[in-house]
Protein backbone atom coordinates (compact mmCIF):
# COMPACT_ATOMS: atom_id res chain seq x y z
CA UNK A 1 0.00 0.00 0.00
CA UNK A 2 1.03 3.82 -0.93
CA UNK A 3 0.11 6.42 1.77
CA UNK A 4 0.22 10.19 0.34
CA UNK A 5 -1.07 13.29 2.87
CA UNK A 6 -1.43 16.53 2.22
CA UNK A 7 -2.78 19.27 4.78
CA UNK A 8 -4.59 22.32 4.29
CA UNK A 9 -6.63 24.76 7.05
CA UNK A 10 -7.54 21.85 9.47
CA UNK A 11 -8.24 19.09 6.95
CA UNK A 12 -5.36 16.17 6.48
CA UNK A 13 -6.14 14.84 3.16
CA UNK A 14 -5.04 10.90 2.85
CA UNK A 15 -4.29 8.82 -0.11
CA UNK A 16 -4.46 5.48 -0.37
CA UNK A 17 -3.47 2.83 -3.17
CA UNK A 18 -3.41 -0.87 -2.83
CA UNK A 19 -4.51 -3.33 -0.26
CA UNK A 20 -4.92 -2.20 3.22
CA UNK A 21 -4.76 -5.15 4.87
CA UNK A 22 -2.96 -6.38 8.63
CA UNK A 23 0.36 -5.77 7.28
CA UNK A 24 -0.41 -2.55 6.09
CA UNK A 25 -2.79 -0.93 8.75
CA UNK A 26 -0.15 0.10 11.03
CA UNK A 27 1.72 2.30 8.76
CA UNK A 28 -1.98 4.23 7.97
CA UNK A 29 -2.58 4.39 11.29
CA UNK A 30 1.24 5.80 12.39
CA UNK A 31 0.48 8.84 9.18
CA UNK A 32 -2.82 9.47 11.16
CA UNK A 33 -1.39 10.08 14.51
CA UNK A 34 1.69 11.78 13.17
CA UNK A 35 -0.40 14.37 11.38
CA UNK A 36 -3.51 14.83 13.71
CA UNK A 37 -2.33 17.76 15.10
CA UNK A 38 -4.67 20.87 15.12
CA UNK A 39 -6.76 18.36 12.10
CA UNK A 40 -10.35 19.08 12.26
CA UNK A 41 -11.34 17.08 9.34
CA UNK A 42 -10.22 14.41 7.95
CA UNK A 43 -10.22 12.90 3.66
CA UNK A 44 -9.65 9.47 3.08
CA UNK A 45 -9.44 9.37 -0.83
CA UNK A 46 -9.69 5.53 -1.53
CA UNK A 47 -9.35 6.25 -5.48
CA UNK A 48 -6.67 3.89 -5.78
CA UNK A 49 -7.70 1.05 -2.68
CA UNK A 50 -8.98 -2.20 -3.77
CA UNK A 51 -9.28 -4.34 -0.80
CA UNK A 52 -9.72 -3.22 3.46
CA UNK A 53 -9.72 -5.70 5.86
CA UNK A 54 -11.06 -5.54 9.71
CA UNK A 55 -7.23 -4.14 9.87
CA UNK A 56 -8.39 -1.23 8.07
CA UNK A 57 -11.81 -0.46 9.85
CA UNK A 58 -10.17 -0.25 12.76
CA UNK A 59 -7.82 2.70 11.75
CA UNK A 60 -11.22 4.49 10.15
CA UNK A 61 -13.08 3.82 13.48
CA UNK A 62 -10.15 5.12 15.09
CA UNK A 63 -10.21 8.46 12.83
CA UNK A 64 -13.30 8.53 13.30
CA UNK A 65 -13.40 9.07 17.15
CA UNK A 66 -10.64 11.34 16.56
CA UNK A 67 -13.41 13.63 15.10
CA UNK A 68 -16.60 15.18 16.14
CA UNK A 69 -19.04 14.46 13.82
CA UNK A 70 -19.83 11.97 10.78
CA UNK A 71 -19.31 14.59 8.59
CA UNK A 72 -15.60 15.05 9.70
CA UNK A 73 -14.47 12.24 8.46
CA UNK A 74 -15.19 11.77 4.66
CA UNK A 75 -14.20 8.57 2.31
CA UNK A 76 -13.96 9.20 -1.31
CA UNK A 77 -14.08 7.52 -4.89
CA UNK A 78 -14.53 4.38 -2.83
CA UNK A 79 -14.40 1.38 -5.01
CA UNK A 80 -17.49 -0.92 -4.92
CA UNK A 81 -15.30 -3.91 -3.41
CA UNK A 82 -14.57 -1.39 -0.30
CA UNK A 83 -17.75 -0.04 -0.19
CA UNK A 84 -19.08 -3.32 0.08
CA UNK A 85 -17.29 -4.26 3.61
CA UNK A 86 -17.91 -0.48 4.94
CA UNK A 87 -22.18 -1.08 4.38
CA UNK A 88 -21.40 -4.78 6.26
CA UNK A 89 -20.20 -3.27 8.89
CA UNK A 90 -22.42 -0.28 8.94
CA UNK A 91 -19.59 1.95 8.58
CA UNK A 92 -21.74 4.15 6.29
CA UNK A 93 -23.97 4.95 8.74
CA UNK A 94 -20.60 6.68 11.19
CA UNK A 95 -19.01 8.22 8.68
CA UNK A 96 -19.15 10.04 5.53
CA UNK A 97 -18.76 7.66 2.43
CA UNK A 98 -19.20 8.64 -1.00
CA UNK A 99 -18.76 5.69 -3.52
CA UNK A 100 -16.31 6.15 -6.88
CA UNK A 101 -17.72 7.68 -10.06
CA UNK B 1 -6.81 -30.72 -2.06
CA UNK B 2 -3.75 -28.48 -1.89
CA UNK B 3 -2.57 -27.45 1.81
CA UNK B 4 0.69 -24.89 2.98
CA UNK B 5 2.03 -25.28 6.45
CA UNK B 6 3.65 -21.93 7.81
CA UNK B 7 4.58 -20.39 10.64
CA UNK B 8 1.91 -18.83 12.40
CA UNK B 9 3.13 -14.96 12.19
CA UNK B 10 1.23 -12.03 11.15
CA UNK B 11 4.21 -11.26 8.60
CA UNK B 12 3.69 -14.45 6.36
CA UNK B 13 0.39 -13.70 5.62
CA UNK B 14 1.30 -12.59 2.09
CA UNK B 15 2.72 -16.20 1.78
CA UNK B 16 -0.79 -17.53 2.56
CA UNK B 17 -2.72 -14.82 -0.03
CA UNK B 18 -0.60 -15.80 -2.61
CA UNK B 19 -1.43 -19.65 -2.20
CA UNK B 20 -4.80 -19.30 -1.49
CA UNK B 21 -5.08 -16.98 -4.86
CA UNK B 22 -3.07 -19.15 -7.02
CA UNK B 23 -5.60 -21.86 -6.26
CA UNK B 24 -8.76 -19.99 -6.77
CA UNK B 25 -7.48 -18.43 -10.11
CA UNK B 26 -6.31 -22.42 -11.48
CA UNK B 27 -10.38 -22.52 -10.60
CA UNK B 28 -11.61 -19.66 -12.72
CA UNK B 29 -12.94 -18.24 -9.52
CA UNK B 30 -14.76 -15.13 -10.23
CA UNK B 31 -13.18 -12.00 -8.61
CA UNK B 32 -15.67 -10.73 -6.29
CA UNK B 33 -15.35 -14.55 -4.74
CA UNK B 34 -11.77 -14.34 -4.45
CA UNK B 35 -11.57 -11.41 -3.30
CA UNK B 36 -14.24 -12.59 -0.30
CA UNK B 37 -12.20 -14.88 0.38
CA UNK B 38 -8.99 -13.35 0.80
CA UNK B 39 -10.83 -10.86 3.07
CA UNK B 40 -11.87 -14.53 5.28
CA UNK B 41 -8.57 -15.63 4.71
CA UNK B 42 -6.73 -12.72 6.42
CA UNK B 43 -9.13 -12.41 9.71
CA UNK B 44 -8.63 -16.39 9.89
CA UNK B 45 -5.16 -16.25 9.39
CA UNK B 46 -4.23 -13.07 11.39
CA UNK B 47 -6.53 -14.94 14.41
CA UNK B 48 -4.31 -17.36 14.35
CA UNK B 49 -1.14 -15.51 14.16
CA UNK B 50 -1.80 -12.59 17.18
CA UNK B 51 -3.80 -15.65 19.30
CA UNK B 52 -2.94 -19.03 19.03
CA UNK B 53 0.35 -19.42 20.37
CA UNK B 54 0.77 -16.56 22.88
CA UNK B 55 4.56 -17.39 24.84
CA UNK B 56 5.49 -20.07 21.78
CA UNK B 57 5.64 -20.28 17.90
CA UNK B 58 3.69 -22.71 15.81
CA UNK B 59 2.07 -23.86 12.64
CA UNK B 60 -0.76 -22.76 10.78
CA UNK B 61 -2.27 -25.51 8.11
CA UNK B 62 -4.21 -24.02 5.50
CA UNK B 63 -5.96 -26.50 3.19
CA UNK B 64 -7.92 -25.50 -0.10
CA UNK B 65 -10.45 -27.67 -2.04
CA UNK B 66 -13.00 -27.19 -4.72
CA UNK B 67 -16.10 -29.28 -5.76
CA UNK B 68 -19.04 -28.73 -7.45
CA UNK B 69 -18.42 -25.23 -7.55
CA UNK B 70 -17.72 -24.79 -3.52
CA UNK B 71 -14.47 -23.54 -2.16
CA UNK B 72 -13.60 -25.24 0.68
CA UNK B 73 -10.68 -23.94 2.93
CA UNK B 74 -9.53 -25.38 6.21
CA UNK B 75 -7.63 -23.73 9.22
CA UNK B 76 -5.61 -26.12 11.33
CA UNK B 77 -3.48 -24.99 14.22
CA UNK B 78 -2.24 -26.43 17.81
CA UNK B 79 -2.19 -23.55 19.65
CA UNK B 80 -4.59 -22.64 22.83
CA UNK B 81 -8.26 -24.29 22.19
CA UNK B 82 -10.45 -21.09 20.48
CA UNK B 83 -13.52 -21.27 19.13
CA UNK B 84 -14.20 -17.76 17.74
CA UNK B 85 -17.80 -18.22 16.78
CA UNK B 86 -18.35 -18.24 20.45
CA UNK B 87 -17.54 -14.69 20.27
CA UNK B 88 -20.60 -12.51 20.57
CA UNK B 89 -21.22 -10.68 16.93
CA UNK B 90 -20.41 -7.03 16.96
CA UNK B 91 -23.37 -4.43 17.27
CA UNK B 92 -22.88 -2.21 14.21
CA UNK B 93 -25.36 -0.21 14.56
CA UNK B 94 -23.45 1.82 17.22
CA UNK B 95 -22.42 5.10 16.84
CA UNK B 96 -18.71 6.31 16.66
CA UNK B 97 -18.18 6.70 20.04
CA UNK B 98 -20.43 3.75 21.32
CA UNK B 99 -18.37 1.28 19.10
CA UNK B 100 -15.16 -0.75 20.10
CA UNK B 101 -12.09 -1.01 17.99
CA UNK B 102 -11.71 -4.15 17.07
CA UNK B 103 -14.16 -7.79 16.59
CA UNK B 104 -15.02 -6.87 13.61
CA UNK B 105 -13.29 -9.68 12.02
CA UNK B 106 -14.79 -12.86 12.82
CA UNK B 107 -18.50 -11.05 11.85
CA UNK B 108 -16.64 -10.34 8.08
CA UNK B 109 -16.11 -13.58 7.78
CA UNK B 110 -19.29 -14.91 8.64
CA UNK B 111 -21.14 -12.68 6.19
CA UNK B 112 -18.53 -13.07 3.39
CA UNK B 113 -19.05 -17.27 3.40
CA UNK B 114 -22.10 -19.55 2.98
CA UNK B 115 -20.87 -21.45 5.96
CA UNK B 116 -18.35 -21.15 8.98
CA UNK B 117 -17.93 -24.63 11.49
CA UNK B 118 -15.32 -24.82 13.96
CA UNK B 119 -14.57 -28.23 16.08
CA UNK B 120 -11.21 -28.80 18.32
CA UNK B 121 -10.11 -32.57 17.50
CA UNK B 122 -6.57 -34.04 18.47
CA UNK B 123 -5.28 -31.30 20.28
CA UNK B 124 -5.85 -28.99 17.38
CA UNK B 125 -8.38 -25.68 16.13
CA UNK B 126 -9.92 -26.66 12.89
CA UNK B 127 -11.92 -24.02 11.08
CA UNK B 128 -13.54 -24.52 8.24
CA UNK B 129 -15.24 -22.23 5.68
CA UNK B 130 -17.13 -23.13 2.35
CA UNK B 131 -17.91 -20.27 -0.21
CA UNK B 132 -19.74 -20.88 -3.68
CA UNK B 133 -17.29 -19.72 -6.51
Amino acid sequence: MNIATEKENGTLTIMLSGKLDSTSAPELEKALTEQADGVTSLVFDLGELSYTSSAGLRVFLKARKMMRSRDDVRLIHTAPSVLEVLEMTGFTEIMTVEAAE
Amino acid sequence: MQKLTVEAKADRLDEVIAFVDSFLEAQNCPMKAQMQIDLCVEEIFVNIANYAYPDTTGTAEIRIAAENGVAVLTFIDAGLPYDPLQRDAPDITLSAEEREIGGLGIFLVRKNTDTVFYCYEDGKNVLTITKAI
